[in-house]
């Protein structure tokens, strides 16, 4: 967070600046939808590695950090990318290979988790998990835990209600706070002092952003304030969250942004193909992410065509009626 | 009624599924099959029911069936667009909860409803890593009525599951409450064979029901594990009706069913 009102800068002076290696980061999105792309694109070409990720469910950019070995500690609970790729391939050969740590945890506790941070608590509350292994099984180690001090001793404690059974419950699950170093989220619009205004669901970005010490927001536009403070009750992240506003149309290509654009399915089944191979997915890389300088030279090598297939209808806010594979 | 339909395993999973739903139930769906037997039900049995997601949409429209629950496609006409632990939320609201019904998939089951949908083989060196809880054990946890979705196989429903994700009756008898949960989880497993349901005392999967042309001993052969098969009937084959309704409404272009 910083107080002057400008805060843009360009994609790639913002990574550099906030993402540095051994950095705890936590992304935004949903599986194959509104992941910050262009973002993750830079981090790989800038070779930064040994990254501790949060996510709760995601896909495209979790599979493209981890298959360019990025990633070396992975606290998440769900690793899909769609039809394309039901559990992320490159995600699930790490975890095989022993190439990343990874602590499982649920869809709620890691929302809640990240809501936590958010809010300044050491933890919150939840009945989900009991005698389910994700309470019992770690997957980082005690010592692990002792030597981070970013991270809670504990994967998850139960507690007693101390209401005694007030609310229907003896006893509860506490999940421990997230407060990653830095947080990546992209965004329909934002101005140029941070303020977002996200369409369609939200998903955990509100939380992950507000948990975070830094946030880089990428933006399809860059709006005036007035455009903004027009209509407040569309904007769902106040600027003092934020750290940096960088301007890439497209950030969110190949995931879906809604009202923008779809996601490409048929971009997603070819990196799901090349995934599933160490050679092809070297090459998939080289040619599309070291291949390029930036994000516009990547839109650039994938066409207008591809580009304008998956632009979304205005009513709807996705591309009716395109092929889907 | 009944005569005699033809239908695919998946068109009779499907309707097996969407009778289970109830008019005015709040269901909970992931894409895919149980995307499709949440509509089916909305189209032939439960007018008024409402499809959610984990992601936070709430009574889509759904014009074209949504690829994942980040698709999109869900977020247009929805009455809401919230977040995730609004959509979790909804599942332990003290008023709205009691309605909800969930569909579930997993590859593994046990015979107390627990499912895995994390990993095969020991956790710290898996044979097989899968997509992991997402909010499966979140569901599992909360909601009073879960359906799971399964294809009858022995690797499938086994003894022992590689890892607990998702919890059902645990170990049986009082052992849900007593780790803590509150009454829920799999409350029926719908496969491509036949329905079980579980024993209110023993927390231990019976035969309910086995398809036309089905036997009771084939199903007990796709096990791992024996179950009570004494209380089973047949099933009600699909009618005309319901596989019209389901072919011509909720999949016209087939992009689920073949």
């Amino acid at each position: 967070m910083k107080k002057t009102s400008d805060k843009v800068m360009p994609l790639t002076a913002a990574i550099e600046k906030y993402v540095h290696p051994g950095a705890h980061i936590s992304i935004g999105g949903f599986t194959l939808n509104r992941n910050p792309m262009a973002a993750i694109y830079e981090i790989i070409r800038k070779k930064i590695d040994n990254l501790h990720l949060y996510v709760h469910s995601n896909g495209t950019g979790l599979d493209e950090l981890i298959g360019a070995n990025a990633v070396s500690k992975l606290e998440i609970a769900y690793g899909g990318n769609g039809k394309a790729a039901p559990t992320c391939i490159r995600f699930a050969q790490a975890v095989l290979k022993k190439e990343i740590l990874i602590e499982d945890y649920s869809n709620y506790m890691m929302s809640l988790r990240f809501m936590a941070g958010a809010m300044g608590v050491p933890f919150l509350p939840t009945l989900s998990g009991f005698g389910s292994q994700i309470l019992t099984t770690w997957g980082f180690s005690r010592k692990m835990r002792k030597n981070d001090p970013r991270l809670a001793n504990e994967k998850l404690a139960v507690l007693d209600n101390p209401f005694g059974d007030f609310g229907g419950a003896g006893k509860v699950v506490v999940v421990p706070a997230i407060n990653p170093d830095i947080t990546i989220i992209h965004v329909q619009k934002a101005d140029a002092m941070g303020t977002c205004s996200i369409k369609g669901l939200t998903f955990a970005d509100i939380e992950q952003a507000k948990a975070s010490r830094h946030v880089i927001v990428t933006c399809e536009e860059l709006v005036q304030k007035e455009d903004l403070r027009h209509n407040p009750d569309l904007n769902q992240i106040p600027f003092i969250h934020i750290s940096c506003v960088c301007h890439v149309p497209f950030g969110g290509y190949p995931t879906a942004v809604y009202g923008y654009y779809d996601y490409d399915s048929s971009y997603l089944r070819m990196f799901a193909n090349a995934a599933k191979d160490d050679k092809k997915f070297k090459a998939y890389q080289d040619e599309y992410i070291f291949g390029v300088k930036d994000h516009g030279q990547f839109l650039e090598k994938v066409g207008q065509d591809r580009l304008s297939a998956i632009k979304a209808d205005p009513k709807t806010g996705y591309a009716v009626n395109m092929k889907r594979s | 009624m009944a005569s005699k339909e033809s239908y695919t395993p998946r068109e009779i999973m499907t309707i097996m599924a969407a009778r289970e739903i109830n008019d005015g139930d709040i269901v909970f769906s992931g894409t895919g099959i149980s995307m499709l037997a949440a509509t089916a039900a909305k189209n032939i049995n439960a007018p008024n029911s409402v499809i959610f997601f984990e992601t936070g949409a709430m009574d889509s429209l759904l014009e074209e069936l949504p690829f994942a629950v980040a698709d999109p496609r869900i977020m247009y006409w929805a009455a809401a667009n919230a977040r995730l632990t609004d959509a979790f939320a909804t599942m332990q609201n003290r008023i709205t909860g009691d309605r909800v019904i969930a569909i579930l998939g997993a590859a593994q089951i046990d015979i107390y409803g627990n499912l895995n949908t994390t990993c095969i083989g020991d956790y710290d060196s898996p044979k097989v890593r899968f997509s992991g809880s997402g909010g499966g054990c979140d569901v599992a946890s909360f909601v009073p009525r879960c359906i799971a979705f399964m294809q009858h196989e022995k690797r499938k429903f086994v003894r022992k599951l590689d890892y607990l994700t998702s919890p059902g009756q645990l170990c049986g008898q009082n052992s849900r409450e007593d780790a803590g949960l509150r009454p829920g989880g799999v409350s029926v497993v719908v496969t491509n064979l036949g329905i079980m349901r579980f024993d209110q005392e023993s927390g231990e999967m019976y035969l309910d029901k086995f398809y036309p042309g089905i036997t009771p001993q084939k199903i007990l052969e796709n096990m791992e594990f024996e179950i009570n098969i004494k209380k089973a009937v047949p099933a009600d084959p699909p009618t005309k009706k319901e596989l019209q309704i389901l072919r011509d409404v909720c999949d016209p272009q087939r992009l689920i069913l073949d």
